[in-house]
């Protein structure tokens, strides 16, 4: 069949099931409230498996990367599944642009649905940069600060849960509690208004429901999580990486989704600091940028006025970090955010570090591995693994490196 | 009295079980053994040996190892990572130790202790341990004890890649098919195995000081411990090989036990890992092949339909027609009577040497056929091609596409795909209308072929066909994934660690090498894409659980013919039937048949090609190695056909300017990645600036070695990797300056999207100032920079430049960039031009042309491996994406078409897609994230037009044999 671009028009919204490739569990969930508000019909996958990787590998060319096999495995696994009319279905798929390949996700998702014969299944591409359009899919300011806030929401629950698993008295409460959080946040963002004094008073119970869980003072290795976007999330990509860290007795720090976002704005600014392009725009990002920055900021400061929790590193200090190392013109992919988050890790006091990427990732190259070196000499206390992900790679060799990594560690 | 204390050690690696037994600090058991996928058994096995010294006495115990790992989570025994159970042994017994370096069998690992403790392990991609010795030396066919003597007594060593294992093989295998001594081969397997383990591990730190060789390939083979000193340069003392270098992790883990402390007895443990074996889990298998005997009889019945009659040769007299079929690790031979039944057949691993196995047959035949049998007709085929051709004088040489054609068009006639996999490669084609419509042949690095299951067969103690039908009954065949044969290894080495029987691994290896070839090589998703009468052949489908997990896989069935194995002999038998009489080697001159090989290399240019001369009784010579037919001692014809890649060679390395008296200085340009593309410009500024400018030499396999040390990466791209030794040259030749800037978008040409450039070519020189230590001494430029908007590039490299460089004034830029850009857009007019010259020389002639498309780095002779020359040779005008590009519309793609030079190749493609007379080859790195999107696009543009779609897949290899086969298979097809 033959591929073709399908918008998601007025009518579709109606009565189209909308599916959502899982990445993040929360954030997800979250943001699939916040479009089912403005009525749509979302759904996330949150199917798991080696199934999902076989039917990817049958439909896309098998050297693409891995998130791209992941996506569209799930995709068609989910349309095959039997559970949803493939005439009432559209899915969506995030996506930044630039330079790097992972901005033809679209496309390959495209032609994967044409090779399984679903080429009328829309898809729409959720990006800033507006690649293209879907009369029925549009976004309005007030659906934007909703997911802005799902994404804040999230990355705090992501934040407190980590710092207290390891320690919790009973055994899964603070993955139970950030579920329940993650189910009342967005009951309220269902109902119509929602006041910023709210979310802050939200964002203080939340602190607050989480430091009185009852922990045990005990010392755990601090092990940081970097990576490709999609494999450091997402635990279909990288094998439950979390789960296994926890399990050999780690506290894990994973870098928020919001300063991906932030790095995103912040390419736009500097495209024309450094390109002289963008000049129309340059103002309204730089307005975002402070914009979301201090939302930022609130977050750190709630946190750190009502627990003893660690607070998220400010985005404007992760960025000062790169100086020396790497170039801030390096924009495509995660570019030098990864090189920076390793930095961030070990500026915190998290000198064990799993660089995550999928196998042959072109700009973690430069900025994942590339990088290593250099950071290791100006940090020589500093602990960093590099473990690719792919279809074919196993889990026992990248759990013997993980290990090595935390035998030597530090900190 | 002290309290005796002991402690027990066990290393599961991913072939051998080494156990270590303490009583305090003295070691009283020891033992080195080959697990052959049966972990537990093996253990247990060990323990019971050990119950004299065990029995009734509690013990401390500690697991290590890869496939330790699973067995100490199901027993709930403790377990140490072994590298850092090496480190602690290492720390002990050799304080003064500065590295070590240990290979394992699939892991490779180095530690440093100077400055800091640093333990690193390979990545998922890097084949080169001990399993790939047990490889190299099953395609050597010779045990590792004797592949390790004949080393001792090379006399050269070979290039052969040394990233990743399969590579290496494509390298070793047509060494040992143009007959290199196997005593060379052997030591130039070893020095891969070092290169890789210096390059891909060390990563430009040094290994000096007191060094220590550890693991079971270090203990036992003496030639790999002599190239690591050599290449090294380590002296007697600071080399050191201990008697314990087995057992080093075992002992540490000996040590980490005590440290656990986690008492048992052995009645207690041998308990443990025995009901660990029903606790094993068994998710993520795959359906059995049969589901009985039955099911299997019935298929036995209908595949037994698919034969060839055969004919006494001892009772038969007239005329007889030869097939050779010489492949890259196999020979095979059909002897067809005048009414194509078979007389003799043979099918037999070359062992290395084809021409020996040849000459032997040949007698055995001579010999049968008496003075009753004449043969008339003689055809070879495969890779040995040329060289049996011209050992003994056989009439025809074929393709090989060709020759398999013709065969199952014998079994089959309305056959419309065809499917092969043979040891080393598969090859498919689809039928229409009578001639070969598409060929596909997997990829350098896909190579789950025949080759694979055989040496994984014999590393676990089995025959291949005792190992096959092991699989058959399988009741949960593994999951092993499709990736390529390293992955598969550590796929098994996860199975076991489930709990997988051989069984189970057998099935699941010919499920994965079935799934290779219809994902990877054929990319097909449904049976209808392949066709409707389908037929299977080559020696891995002699496999019946290769066979049925390929009918499973697509769900229908198919023919394979009984002398599946033979077909590409079978069908140059029936190509000779055309023939009255041959030119076959008689029976009395083959008993004085001598042949002798001769390694040398080439000095014809600059390329320095390996040749090996192979010298024939007969007084014929055959050459191979050659990238040319400078290497064959042949005259170069006047008249040569154009080729653009050589034009644009010598186009960029002759921008040369005049030395200045006055100069600012000396800035240097790497000729590799985007230089390639904007030399011209880049040249033009400097020079115009007042600068002398020195370009990096055109690339050797040399530049390569130069860099290669301070690689980060293994798995980016040959054009990035090479990068390393440009910019160590400039270094060397003591410029002021190196400039490569960071680009993130290329030139617009307005014809897509957008106009990156991919991530490694804009951002490539991140990674080099960042683990390049000769660049800390010297000034590397590389600003951000746009290209296309002339105002901001003068401010910004000003800005840059300024700084760096007295008397340079914003004036004087921007004049230099103008400068610049005419000397770039000159530069791309005489590329089309030329492009637009060859066209008309191959029109006027009626030759065919080729569109040799790439990238402009392609053009380099090293990373394009002199395939240009090789298709000038071949009779193509040869031209480049970008100087056609031009001569076509803009094409519409499927995918986002953003990149700059994949704008080019899509319009390239699109002028082949519309002229009768043009064909395209692509040319793809290996580790191309890029080309991933692009080879499909390339693909579906022009088989909508109904061309041919060649891919070339390249990296260090230098296979030519195999680009020359494959090259030969599309002019055959064209001939049609």
């Amino acid at each position: 069949m033959e591929q073709k671009y399908i918008p998601f028009t007025e009518e579709m919204k109606k009565d189209y099931t909308i599916l959502i490739p899982n990445m993040l569990p929360m954030h997800f969930t979250l943001i699939s409230k916040v479009f089912n508000n403005y009525g749509f019909n979302t759904e996330l996958l949150l199917t798991q498996g080696q199934r999902i990787k076989d039917t990817g590998l049958r439909y896309c060319h098998n050297d693409t990367c891995y998130p791209a096999i992941l996506v569209i495995g799930q995709f068609i696994d989910a349309l095959q599944s039997g559970k949803y009319d493939t005439d009432k279905v559209a899915l969506i798929m995030f996506q930044t642009g630039g330079g790097c390949r992972a901005s033809n996700y679209i496309n390959l998702i495209r032609k994967a649905l044409a090779k399984a014969g679903y080429a009328h299944v829309p898809v729409i591409s959720f990006s800033f940069s507006g690649l293209e359009q879907h009369p029925g899919f549009k976004l309005t300011l007030p659906m934007l600060y909703r997911m802005m806030y799902a994404v804040l929401y999230a990355d705090l629950l992501m934040l407190l849960r980590n710092q207290c698993t390891p320690y919790e008295m009973k055994k899964g409460e603070a993955q139970r509690l950030s579920e329940e959080w993650t189910d009342r946040l967005a009951n309220e963002m269902t109902s119509g208004k929602m006041s910023y004094k709210k979310v802050k008073e939200n964002y203080a119970k939340i602190v607050e429901s989480f430091r009185n869980i009852p922990r045990a003072e005990i010392k755990k290795v601090k092990v940081g999580v970097v990576g490709e976007i999609f494999v450091k999330y997402s635990p279909l990509a990288n094998n439950n990486l979390e789960e296994f860290l926890v399990n050999e007795g780690a506290e894990v720090t994973v870098p928020g989704l919001v300063d991906f976002c932030l790095y995103c704005i912040y390419n736009s600014l500097m495209d024309y600091k450094i390109y002289g392009l963008n000049k129309k725009t340059y103002h309204a990002y730089k307005i975002v940028y402070k914009f979301v920055l201090s939302k930022q900021r609130d977050i750190i400061d709630i946190v750190k006025a009502n627990s003893d929790f660690e607070p998220p590193t400010p985005f404007t200090h992760t960025v000062s970090l790169v100086q020396g190392y790497i170039g801030i013109g390096t924009k495509m992919g995660e570019g030098w955010l990864l090189t920076a988050e390793m930095l961030e890790l070990a500026d915190k006091g998290i000198p064990n570090i799993v660089c995550t990427q999928p196998f042959g990732c072109l700009p973690n190259h430069i900025c994942g591995k590339g990088m290593m070196k250099p950071i290791k000499e100006k940090n020589p206390n500093i602990n960093i693994v590099a473990i690719d992900y792919d279809a074919g790679a196993t889990a026992v060799n990248q759990e013997n490196r993980i290990k090595l990594m935390l035998a030597n560690s530090k900190g | 009295m002290q309290e005796i204390i002991y402690s027990l050690g066990i290393d599961i690696g991913s072939t051998t079980v080494k156990t270590v037994l303490r009583e305090n600090d003295k070691v009283i058991y020891e033992k080195y053994e080959r697990h052959m996928a049966e972990v537990r058994k093996k253990s247990l096995e060990m323990l019971e040996e050990m119950r004299p010294l065990l029995g009734g006495k509690q013990f401390c115990v500690a697991l290590s190892g890869s496939a330790g790992l699973g067995l100490a989570e199901a027993c709930g025994i403790p377990f140490v990572q072994e590298v850092f159970a090496t480190g602690e042994v290492v720390k002990t017994l050799e304080p003064e130790t500065s590295a070590v370096i240990e290979l394992g069998g699939e892991d490779a690992k180095i530690l440093f202790f100077e400055g800091g403790t640093d333990e690193r392990m390979n990545g998922s991609c890097a084949g080169g341990t001990g399993a790939f010795i047990d490889q190299m030396a099953t395609l050597l066919d010779m045990s590792v004890d004797e592949m390790d003597a004949l080393s001792l007594n090379h006399s050269k060593i070979y290039p052969i890649a040394s990233r990743c294992g399969v590579f290496a093989k494509t390298d070793v295998q047509p060494l040992l098919n143009q007959g290199a001594k196997k005593e060379d081969v052997a030591a130039s397997i070893y020095q891969a195995v070092v290169n890789q383990t210096i390059a891909g591990l060390a990563q430009g730190r040094k290994i000096r000081g007191k060094v220590l060789f550890l693991g079971g390939p270090l203990y036992y083979c003496q030639g790999l411990r002599q190239r690591f000193k050599e290449t090294l340069g380590l002296s007697n003392e600071n080399a050191v090989f201990p008697e314990y270098a087995r057992f080093a992790v075992a002992l540490g883990a000996s040590y980490y036990a005590v440290k656990a402390a986690k008492f048992t007895d052995i009645d207690t443990l041998s308990e443990k890992i025995v009901s660990s074996i029903s606790a094993s889990v068994n998710t993520g298998r795959l359906s059995p092949l049969f589901e009985g005997r039955e099911e299997y009889a019935e298929f036995r019945a209908r595949h037994a339909g698919a034969s060839v009659s055969e004919k006494d040769i001892s009772t038969y007299s007239g005329k007889a027609y030869l097939g050779i079929d010489c492949g890259s690790t196999t020979t095979k031979i059909v002897l067809l009577s005048a009414d194509k039944e078979i007389l003799y057949s043979y099918y037999s691993s070359n062992r290395g040497n084809p021409v020996e196995i040849v000459k032997e047959q040949l007698r055995h035949i001579y010999g049968l056929c008496g003075d009753r049998i004449k043969i008339c007709g003689s055809a070879v085929t495969g890779y040995g091609e040329e060289l049996i051709q011209n050992a003994f004088g056989v009439d025809l040489g074929l393709v090989e596409t060709i020759a398999h054609y013709t065969a199952a068009k014998h079994f089959l006639p309305e056959v419309d795909f065809i499917l092969d996999i043979g040891g080393q490669d598969i090859k498919c084609f689809h039928i229409k209308n009578g001639a070969i419509d598409s060929i596909m042949l997997n990829e350098a690095c896909s190579s789950g072929c025949g080759s694979f299951i055989e040496t994984f067969a014999r590393s676990m103690g089995y025959s291949i066909d005792e190992f096959a039908k092991k699989g058959l009954f399988s009741p949960a065949p593994v999951n092993l994934g499709s990736r390529c044969t390293v992955f598969m290894n550590s796929s098994v080495k996860q199975s076991q660690r489930d709990g997988a029987t051989v069984e189970d691994i057998s099935a699941g290896l010919s499920v994965s090498v079935v799934k290779n070839a219809i994902y990877k090589v054929i990319r097909a998703t449904t049976p209808d894409e392949l066709g409707k009468h389908i037929v299977v052949q080559g020696g891995t489908f002699y496999n019946d659980a290769v066979l049925r997990a390929f009918e499973q896989e697509l769900g229908i069935n198919v023919i394979r013919p009984s002398i599946a194995g033979l077909m590409g002999a079978y069908g140059a038998a029936l190509r000779s039937m055309k023939l009255e009489s041959s030119t076959i080697i008689s029976p009395k001159e083959l008993d004085s048949f001598v042949h002798t090989s001769k390694s040398t290399t080439c000095r014809g240019c600059t390329n320095n090609c390996h040749l090996t001369v192979n010298t024939f009784s007969s007084g014929k010579k055959f050459i191979s190695g050659n990238q040319c037919e400078k290497g064959l001692g042949l005259k170069v014809s006047d008249e040569q056909a154009p080729n653009l890649h050589k034009f644009k060679r010598d186009y960029l390395t002759a921008l040369s300017s005049e030395p200045k008296k006055d100069a600012k200085g000396t800035i240097g340009l790497p000729l590799a990645l985007g230089m390639y593309e904007l030399l011209p410009l880049w040249h033009g500024i400097f020079d115009s600036l007042g600068f002398n400018v020195k370009v990096s030499k055109m690339s050797t396999k040399r530049t390569y070695e130069k860099g290669q040390f301070s690689i980060p990466s293994d798995t980016a791209c040959y054009p990035a990797k090479i990068m390393h030794g440009h910019v160590e040259e400039l270094v060397e030749d003591g410029v002021d300056a190196i400039f490569y800037p960071c680009l993130t978008y290329n030139v617009d040409e307005g014809d897509s999207d957008n106009h990156y450039n991919c991530p490694v070519v804009a951002y490539y020189s991140e990674l080099l100032g960042g683990n390049m230590e000769s660049l800390s001494n010297t000034n590397f430029l590389y600003p951000y920079l746009n290209i296309n908007n002339r105002r901001e590039l003068a401010k910004e490299l000003y800005s840059y430049l300024a700084p760096h460089f007295n008397k340079i004034s914003i004036k004087e830029i921007k004049k230099a960039i103008s400068k610049g850009f005419e000397a770039y857009e000159k530069y791309m007019k005489a590329v089309k031009a030329a492009g637009e010259r060859a066209i008309a020389w191959a029109r006027e002639r009626g030759a065919r042309i080729m569109i040799l498309a790439g990238r402009p780095y392609h053009v380099d002779s090293e990373i394009g491996h002199g395939i240009d020359k090789l298709a000038a040779s071949l009779g193509f005008a040869v031209v480049s994406e970008d100087s056609v590009c031009h001569l076509a519309e803009h094409q519409d793609v499927k995918v986002l078409n953003q990149w700059t030079y994949h704008a080019r190749l899509y319009r390239a493609a699109r002028f082949a897609a519309e002229n009768k007379d043009v064909e395209l080859v692509q040319l793809v790195s290996f580790g191309c994230g890029v080309d991933a999107i692009t080879t499909d696009e390339v693909r579906s543009i022009l088989e909508e037009k109904g061309k041919f779609y060649t891919q070339i897949k390249i990296d260090e290899i230098t296979n030519l044999g195999a680009v020359k086969i494959r090259l030969r298979s599309l002019i055959g097809a064209l001939e049609q």
